[in-house]
């Protein structure tokens, strides 16, 4: 999705809008980012020296820094060099925390019918937790859940927020 | 939630045979099973009657005067209308609205035209209706009976025929009365049209409030015009696809109670609710079959999402497609014996049908863009669907496939469901940028199209069948 990443900085200065969800100041390079519960700078410091709890969802956050969330075109589910990309850097942490687990959240933009939308999310989410699996992840460590056209994270009606919401987001369970 | 279990409780309405005077009127009306005037044949040789199905433009032109309800004797009602005079007009007022509303024909009153006495309902003054230019008459009477149960009786007349066209009387509980509106107004639609009713009917809906990216999205139930409207679940887990039973005992819905989205059927006799199936996979898309006895479902196992078949009173569930695309959704033809469904198994959303048992499936949409949602109409001779080229559009097309046709054209229009009578389209629409959603209706010229009034914002319109 360079494509995508492009547009990031365009979204990040014209985009208030879709960005007023976002708690998180994402770095410029990376598309922002869909929890509230981030916390990140450019300088990437550990997470020991920002006192995050090991193994938690603030530090796969931190240590993930937007790569805890991967992005697809309209309509398909395919994990491409970047998603892959993001996905190894979520196996890292992982492998880590071995006895961390994690769902993945699946989403897509509000341009579809409900049901469908539904549907495609639970391929999303399961694209990515079947990339993980492929990384030597144990497939009952992820879950999966599909939020469909339900909980937007950009706010927009055009193709920049459509192609922030078409997306899985790796989140930790507690 | 206890109010609409006890609607449905007291919702018995009970025809009666409508005496031959209204001397009788004052005598215990006489319980039968049967309504007294039902015949919904056109009258073809009486002027101002001719109907023909593909041209409305004729009786939607009659002028229709509907008048306040007389009663034998004022007293207090149990029912939020007030006395029985208060209550007549009221109930006119419901059969005005419903025929205003939906654009069909040119009705007038209560407010501005006489009233009736209660000795008039069955001998109308016809002069003053014709010096009044009305074609069609309205009258009506309310009676309580000891119990607090109402009788309301319906008399249409052709006023230039000096005729009575149609009767018909219910017994109804004080909770109930509007549905002797809307008996009335089905009454006249059908006598005057040629069609089968639909306004006594009921619609389970989503509404939502909050914003975008944090809405609350609820279950509610409504009447046709909007009245009587309850909430069902409070919004905490997101509910979605409310689906009403046949006999409007139960509600399919999905909701996120558990976490995982999951079909419940809503038992609105008991308040009660229990999972269609037990699965850890996700379920979503519940139909029932026309006779009420089959519940469709689909499935993800793996992220691969099929449609599914169970019985209505539980047992194992059916597999009826197996293609590695999404399938989702389904829709009975009317007989129950094919299902028209929804796959993305070509590469895009697209519309299938099968046997109802899965056999012989085949794609039937072929006119560029994608094609979801498909609805079956209860005339059997239509499938409502959502067309997507760009924007989100509603549309029809025949059974086979052919003659698509585009009801509406708005930025995302989309899950339209049938009125009773397969004669209406209802749908969600969403709004650009806010994604405020609204239910709105639409006949099969496309002419008509009005939004439904509703309390909050409104989604997943389910227009259930008409009520017995």
């Amino acid at each position: 999705m360079p494509a995508n990443l492009k547009i990031g900085t365009g979204l990040i200065l014209a985009g208030s809008l879709a960005l007023s969800a976002c708690a998180t100041n994402a770095p410029e390079e990376l598309p922002p980012q869909p929890s509230g519960t981030g916390t990140s700078t450019s300088s990437q410091p550990s997470s020991s020296e920002l006192g995050l709890q090991q193994g938690s969802q603030a530090d796969f956050v931190n240590f993930t820094q937007g790569a805890d969330t991967i992005y697809f075109d309209t309509d398909r589910y395919n994990i491409d060099s970047e998603d892959a990309a993001s996905l190894q850097k979520q196996a890292q942490w992982l492998n880590r925390y071995p006895n961390t687990r994690v769902t993945v959240e699946g989403h897509a933009d509000e341009r579809g019918t409900r049901e469908y939308n539904l549907a495609l999310g639970e391929r999303r989410a399961n694209a990515a937790k079947n990339y993980l699996v492929s990384l030597g992840i144990s497939p009952s460590r992820v879950n999966t859940i599909s939020y469909g056209k339900e909980r937007p994270v950009a706010l927009g009606s055009d193709e920049q927020a459509w192609a922030q919401n078409r997306r899985a987001v790796t989140v930790t369970v507690n | 939630m206890k109010s609409a279990l006890k609607l449905l409780a007291l919702a018995t309405t009970m025809f009666v045979a409508l005496p031959a005077s209204a001397q009788e009127v004052q005598e215990a009306p006489t319980i039968a099973a049967e309504p007294v005037a039902t015949e919904t044949a056109p009258a073809a040789e009486e002027g101002g009657l001719t109907v023909t199905v593909s041209d409305e433009s004729e009786w939607q032109d009659l002028g229709i005067a509907i008048t306040s309800f007389a009663t034998d004797r004022d007293v207090p009602t149990q029912t939020n209308a007030g006395s029985t005079a208060a209550l007549g007009r009221a109930i006119s007022e419901v059969i005005a609205n419903d025929l205003r509303n939906n654009g069909l024909f040119k009705p007038a009153g209560p407010q501005g035209l006489p009233q009736p006495q209660f000795s008039e309902v069955q001998a109308p003054d016809y002069p003053v209706w014709q010096l009044r230019s009305a074609d069609m008459l309205v009258q009506g009477y309310v009676r309580q009976q000891s119990g607090g149960n109402l009788v309301v009786g319906c008399y249409l007349y052709d006023v230039a025929l000096r005729m009575e066209l149609a009767k018909a009387g219910w017994v109804v509980s004080a909770g109930d009365w509007r549905r002797a509106g809307h008996k009335c107004a089905d009454l006249v639609y059908s006598r005057l049209s040629g069609e089968s009713p639909f306004f006594d009917s009921r619609i389970a809906y989503i509404a939502e409030t909050g914003p975008k990216d944090r809405r609350l999205k609820r279950l509610a139930v409504m009447d046709s015009d909007g009245a009587n409207h309850r909430y069902l679940t409070s919004g905490q887990a997101t509910a979605l696809t409310p689906r009403y039973s046949p006999d409007y005992s139960k509600i399919l819905y999905l909701s996120y109670l558990n976490g995982q989205p999951s079909i419940y059927v809503y038992d609105l006799q008991t308040d009660t609710q229990r999972l269609v199936t037990r699965s850890d996979n996700p379920t979503i898309a519940p139909r029932w079959s026309p006779d009420g006895r089959w519940i469709l479902y689909s499935m993800a196992i793996a992220g691969n999402t099929d449609i599914y078949r169970i019985s209505a009173s539980g047992g194992e569930p059916q597999r009826l497609t197996d293609s590695p695309g999404i399938d989702v959704g389904g829709s009975f033809s009317p007989d129950g014996q094919r299902i028209v469904f929804e796959s993305d198994r070509s590469g895009t959303q697209q519309v299938y049908l099968m046997d109802a048992d899965g056999s012989n499936q085949r794609r039937i949409s072929f006119f560029g863009g994608r094609a979801a949602t498909p609805e079956w109409s209860p005339r059997g001779d239509q499938i409502a669907f959502t067309h997507i080229a760009g924007d989100l559009r509603v549309a029809v097309m025949n059974p086979n496939g052919r003659n698509m046709r585009h009801l509406t054209d708005s930025w995302q229009d989309e899950a339209p469901t049938w009125s009773p009578n397969g004669r209406i389209i209802q749908f969600f629409r969403t709004e650009r940028n806010s994604g405020k959603t609204s239910i709105w209706q639409v006949d099969l010229t496309g002419r008509n199209e009005r939004q439904l009034p509703t309390p909050v914002g409104a989604s997943d319109p389910a227009w259930g069948p008409i009520r017995e």
